[in-house]
Parts: C-alpha cells; sequence; structure tokens
C-alpha cells in the first residue's frame, strides 16, 4: 500500500470554500487519516472559481489531480475507504481536474495558477511562471515597458476600459517628486468576485503587476485599496506583502536592480461610490470619498496631488502574464478592440456559478448555458445584469450578441467588471429597478444634484407606477429623471444608474403594468 | 466581540492615544485610525472625536464627517455578534430578500438595529463577493453561502450557545 503514502490532498482557502464548509472538511480529512494511518499532506489552494463545487478536493495521482466535489464531511471517510484517488464510484467523484468541461474550455491567462497553487508559497508561485513578467521589465527601459502594455491592447478591466498602456503613460510623462500605483479593491458591484479570487488566490500576482507599474512609470509607492467586506482578502494581502518583501521583491533595490517599491494594503470603510477612482483617492488620503471633478485626471493631479496610475485589480494582475509572454501573445486573444481575456463572474440564479476566463467574443448564452448550465431554480432564465448594479439588464434577443466592449456599448450597455447576475422568471423587474434607484439614493456621495436627489426622486417616481398613480404620466417623468442622471451626473454612479431602470423598463414593459405600446408613446 | 462597555472610558482612551501615536504620522491616518480603534472598542467613541481631530490638526467636523459618511464605522456599541446578510442583486435572485424578513423575525429586530437580548446587531450588506453561492451572510466576519432559513437559525443557536459559553467562563473566572 505504498501508494497511499504521503497521498497530497488540495482543498481550496478561498473565501467561497470557507463559506460552505471547506475548514470543516479540511478537518475531517485529516481526520480521517490520522484514523486510517496515513500519511497526508493538506494543501490548501487557491480555487478554480468552480463553485458550485466547492468544497472541492483533490487528490494528487501521476495523471494529475483527480477531484471530489461538494464535498461534505459526511462524504470523508466514504473517500478514505474507497482508497482515497480511487474512489471512482464516489458520488462527488469528477475524474481529473484539468477534464473537467467547465474548466476545460477557459482560456485562462490571468487565472492560470488559480486552484492549483498554495496563495502565500512563493515557491509555488515561481514555479508557475511567477516573477518572469518582473524579471522581463527589470531589462526592459521604462518606455519599452510601457510600450508592450500599450500594444497589449489591455483596457482596464474595472469596467470603464481605458487603455491601461496610456494611463501608464500620461504618469510616467508628467513631471513630479513623487508617484503613485493605486490598486482599486473596491470591488462593489454584486455579482463579482474575480478580485477578491486574486487577492486571496493569486497575491503575488498582484503584488507583482503592481510592481511593474511602479517600475515603469517611476512610482515607488503603491496603495491597494480593499474593501472592509474582504477580511480574507486584506490578510492575505497583507502576509504576502511580507513575504514579497523579505524576498527582495518589494522595498528597496528590488532584485539588486536598485529600483524600490513600497507597497501598502488600505482597508476601505464600506462605501460603494469609493470605488470611482476620484472618491477612492479622497478615501485614501483620509477624507470623505466624494467624488472630485476631472479635469485634472488622476493620472495627472492624483493622490496627494501627485501623477497617480490608478487601475483596477484584475488589469495589474494581467501585467506579469502581458510581460512575461509579450504583448503579442495577449493581444491574440480576443476581438476588435477588445484584446486578451476577461474573467468572467457568473452569479445570482445559475446553476455553475464561477468564474470563467475567456476571451472577449463568446456570448452572453454560451456563458450562461455551456457554462452556467441554466438557472439554480431550473426556472427559465429572465434577464442577466452584466457589470453590476450599474449595469443593463440584457433580454433574451441580446444573448447571442458577442461580449465585447463595443458591441455592448452599442446596445447601450456594459461588460464592466466582468460579473452577469441571472435571474429567473420570478424576477420583478419593476422591483429591481427600484432596487437600483434605491442603491444610488443609499451609496450617493451626495457631491451632485442629479446622483443625490433624483435617486431619490427616481424611488418614489418607480413607486408610483407601481402602484399605477397615474401610471403613463409617471413613466414620462422616469425617462426624463433618468435622462437628467445620465447627463448631469459628475460620475458613472448617477450616471449609470438608470441603465438598469431603463433597460428593465424597456425589456419588461409588463412588469411596470405596462404593455410595449404604451411604452412608446 | 469584545465590546466597549467591558472597558473603563480610561482604558478606551489610553488605547485611543496609543492609536494615535502609532498612525497619525501615516499620509492619510484617519482611516486608519478610525479602523483600529473600531476594531479594539467594537465602535468609535463620540467623545474620541475632539483627540483625533487635534492629533490630525484637521476640526471636530472634519473627523465626524468621515465617520458618518461611511458605513463601515459606528459610533455606539454593537450587539456582541455582527450579522451581516447581503442584500445585492445576486443574492436577491437567490431569495436574500426572504432571508432578510426571516432574520429580522428570528432576531425580533430590524435591519441595523440589536436583538432585544442584545446578542446580535443584525445589518444589511452590499455583497460579501460569495455571488456565485448565493445567499451569503457573515457573522463577525466569518462568511456563510448558500443560505437558507434553517441553516441561519442553526448558525444563530451557535451563536447564541458560544455567548452563553462565554459568560459562564467570565462568571467561573470571577468567582
Amino acid at each position: 500500500m505504498s501508494k497511499l503514502q504521503n497521498t497530497t490532498i488540495y482543498l481550496s482557502r478561498d473565501s467561497a470554500a470557507l463559506a460552505v464548509g471547506a475548514n470543516r472538511v479540511a478537518a475531517a480529512l485529516l481526520e480521517n487519516a490520522q484514523i486510517r494511518g496515513i500519511s497526508v499532506e493538506l494543501i490548501r489552494t487557491s480555487s478554480y472559481g468552480m463553485f458550485w463545487l466547492e468544497p472541492l478536493v483533490e487528490i494528487a495521482t501521476p495523471a494529475g489531480r483527480v477531484a471530489f466535489g461538494p464535498v461534505t464531511t459526511a462524504d470523508v471517510a466514504l473517500i478514505f475507504e474507497q482508497g482515497l484517488a480511487g474512489a471512482t464510484q464516489h458520488p462527488c467523484y469528477l475524474g481529473l481536474t484539468q477534464d473537467i468541461p467547465y474548466l476545460k474550455k477557459q482560456e485562462r491567462l490571468t487565472f492560470a495558477r488559480m486552484g492549483i497553487t498554495d496563495p502565500l508559497s512563493l515557491s509555488d508561485y515561481e514555479e508557475h511562471d511567477g516573477y518572469l513578467g518582473l524579471d522581463k521589465a527589470l531589462n526592459m527601459s521604462n518606455s519599452a515597458v510601457i510600450q508592450e502594455v500599450l500594444d497589449s491592447g489591455l483596457r482596464g478591466r474595472g469596467g470603464a476600459a481605458f487603455p491601461t498602456g496610456i494611463k501608464w503613460k500620461t504618469v510616467a510623462n508628467t513631471p513630479a517628486t513623487q508617484r503613485y500605483i493605486v490598486c482599486n479593491a473596491d470591488e462593489g458591484d454584486s455579482g463579482t468576485f474575480s478580485d477578491r479570487m486574486t487577492m486571496e488566490g493569486d497575491p503575488f500576482m498582484l503584488i507583482e503587476g503592481m510592481t511593474i507599474a511602479g517600475i515603469a512609470t517611476n512610482a515607488t509607492i503603491g496603495y491597494i485599496y480593499v474593501r472592509s467586506e474582504y477580511p480574507h482578502a486584506i490578510a492575505t494581502l497583507s502576509q504576502a506583502i511580507h513575504i514579497a518583501e523579505a524576498a527582495g521583491y518589494l522595498g528597496k533595490n528590488i532584485r539588486d536592480s536598485g529600483k524600490d517599491f513600497t507597497l501598502f494594503v488600505r482597508k476601505a470603510a464600506g462605501s460603494y461610490v469609493c470605488g470611482e477612482e476620484t472618491a477612492l483617492l479622497e478615501s485614501l488620503e483620509g477624507k470623505r470619498g466624494i467624488v472630485r471633478a476631472k479635469p485634472p485626471l488622476p493620472a495627472i493631479k492624483g493622490l496627494f496631488g501627485q501623477p497617480t496610475v490608478v487601475n483596477n485589480v484584475i488589469t495589474l494582475a494581467t501585467i506579469p502574464v502581458i510581460l512575461a509572454r509579450g504583448a503579442a501573445f495577449y493581444k491574440n486573444f480576443g476581438v476588435g478592440r477588445s484584446a486578451g481575456t476577461l474573467p468572467f463572474q457568473l452569479a445570482g440564479n445559475i446553476k455553475q456559478g464561477g468564474l470563467v476566463e475567456k476571451a472577449f467574443g463568446l456570448t452572453l448564452r454560451e456563458l450562461i448555458y455551456d457554462f452556467g448550465a441554466g438557472s439554480a431554480s431550473g426556472r427559465p432564465i429572465k434577464a442577466i445584469q452584466s457589470g453590476g448594479p450599474l449595469g443593463t439588464y440584457i433580454a433574451e434577443p441580446q444573448w447571442d450578441l458577442p461580449l465585447d466592449y463595443e458591441t455592448y456599448l452599442s446596445i447601450g450597455g456594459t461588460l464592466g467588471h466582468g460579473g452577469m447576475v441571472v435571474h429567473d422568471d420570478t424576477a420583478d423587474m419593476a422591483k429591481l429597478a427600484r432596487y437600483a434607484m434605491e442603491f444610488c439614493a443609499i451609496e450617493s456621495c451626495g457631491k451632485c444634484t442629479p446622483c443625490r436627489i433624483g435617486s431619490t426622486r427616481g424611488v418614489e417616481v418607480i413607486d408610483k407606477i407601481i402602484d399605477n398613480h397615474n401610471r403613463e404620466h409617471q413613466v414620462v417623468l422616469l425617462k426624463d429623471l433618468c435622462n437628467t442622471m445620465t447627463y448631469g451626473s459628475l460620475c458613472a454612479m448617477g450616471g449609470m444608474t438608470p441603465n438598469p431602470v431603463l433597460s428593465a423598463l424597456a425589456h419588461f414593459p409588463e412588469d411596470f403594468g405596462l404593455t410595449h405600446t404604451s411604452l412608446d408613446k | 466581540m469584545t465590546a466597549v462597555y467591558e472597558k473603563s472610558p480610561e482604558q478606551a482612551q489610553a488605547i485611543i492615544h496609543r492609536i494615535l501615536a502609532q498612525q497619525m504620522a501615516v499620509p492619510g491616518a484617519l482611516l486608519p485610525i478610525l479602523h483600529d480603534i473600531q476594531d479594539a472598542l467594537s465602535f468609535i467613541p463620540p467623545e474620541s472625536v475632539s483627540d483625533i481631530a487635534q492629533a490630525l490638526n484637521l476640526s471636530r467636523a472634519e473627523v465626524h464627517g468621515v465617520i458618518t459618511y461611511y458605513h463601515h464605522f459606528r459610533t455606539t456599541p454593537p450587539g456582541r455578534n455582527i450579522v451581516q446578510i447581503c442584500q445585492a442583486e445576486a443574492c436577491q435572485s437567490m431569495g436574500a430578500q426572504a432571508l432578510m424578513t426571516h432574520a429580522q423575525k428570528h432576531l425580533g429586530c430590524k435591519a441595523h438595529e440589536t436583538s432585544p437580548d442584545g446578542s446580535v446587531t443584525l445589518q444589511a450588506t452590499y455583497c460579501l463577493g460569495l455571488c456565485a453561492s448565493s445567499p451569503a451572510i457573515s457573522i463577525n466576519e466569518e462568511v456563510h453561502a448558500r443560505m437558507t432559513c434553517a441553516l441561519f437559525d442553526e448558525l444563530m443557536a451557535s451563536v447564541r450557545a458560544n455567548n452563553d459559553a462565554n459568560d459562564r467562563s467570565i462568571d467561573q473566572g470571577q468567582a
């Protein structure tokens, strides 16, 4: 039975695994191993992002890792009894992890290590292509690094899709004594978790990306602004920063290059609008998270008045693979001006929810049915909100459009941060429209009138529509109000709240007590 | 959870002064300071505002403004446990609003209130990043997903059992 000696078992430590009992499963695994006198090494990894299968237990075999999921504590004894990796008859048996179709069909560039490595093992990271990008960047001129990012076609993954290289170039070319790299990790959009997975699951990748950004733009200080709802991410990042510092990947004279980059984690405090870059900078400066008027752009006058790169977690985390494998490699994925891949996040009422990294250009239908396997409730899917609380509700006629920035813009939608929230046919779109306005009223920073007052008026008007107080007249008012918010708000908070409202109204007027014809009047 | 009412005003003030001394030189120090105070005392005592303002050379209005702007900060002691239920769209699609209604009934308080026995402060939150395993809740920053009303009741029972066990050990310690 020598093959049962020193069995390596993998189990995720991602929040989404912990939230469904991964630690209890870990205890059961160790207890069963002890009872049976089997020597087991349990490695806590990141998550593949197949969340309907968590807790996902993997057992190392010569052919690769064999997976079981979702595993409960009650399943563990039977898996041991049936011979661990040999427990092919166990109801949780999934075969080789790498052959699971959900994973096999993906194009994982940014999320290549996800599920595989121990998040806080620097050697694991290095063995899986970690720090190749930084090594290359340290042997290039600053402008060559920026050119590489420009050539890759990478655009901001937070939602605004601004070309990353242009932002970096602006910061590098603005005279200053101090420049900053700020990572926007205030992932507040419902339906999104790719930032959280990155920070909890592959923190060195984000650190490496930020270090490269710092070197390219001559910024020596970086901040990661993480939402307070992500305590595990904050803890993991803080530990990873210590480890990277100790190994000479952060701090003074990185890898004997003569370059310095110091990184700090800052905990946010539960304000959604602080995901807007200027509000985020105000918050980092210790103030209320009130949106600044632009210009000046943060790239010219950002944190503490200095030129600042503000990029989303996924943007920065994608930099290492671009540097390591080259701009041409990355740009080869995707369609048109949407180059590369996007970690889509399937969320809400979905059977196989999780993370799907694919090149731009696949359709929502493929995402929801081929990957997601339809709704969790088994009922027909009614609407999919793409791009967070400020995103448009996409109705079935639009599910075959390619998912890329330009196509979605052309239908008044947004890919945002790649979160797709699925609602089945029990969803009341009038209530969801009302919620969009209510959320804006709760989270508005209050600086501009269209957002601060418009959102409250919006809730009232939608209530009147629902209650049929002069319904058709109120619809005219609602559209007018949305127009004011769209064009009059200072930032996307007020400016995009009309997206879910108007799309719900346009596609599902019957939920508002209207018909398509009455809507066109 | 240690609540401030377990600490004397003098102890609380000493903690606040220590935090101020450690953090006041940090750039943009106010949020880190407020986090540290809340983490140590479970809330930010309103009487600490003038000390914070003085240390950072801000007006009291500025400090008060920041504390009240952010949803995370509170100026009164919470219950012994903080339960957050996500109410954002993904969790809504899986019944988070019904779960909130159930929780309010179970705990006997509304959202952003504390149960009459002081054991739980109930909060609505907008996204815990577990949107593929909805509905999600967090209990004292520990996350739980695929939540059901029955599972919620079980978790609350164990929260109360923990409270009772802590009380007993405190009683025994004092005896």
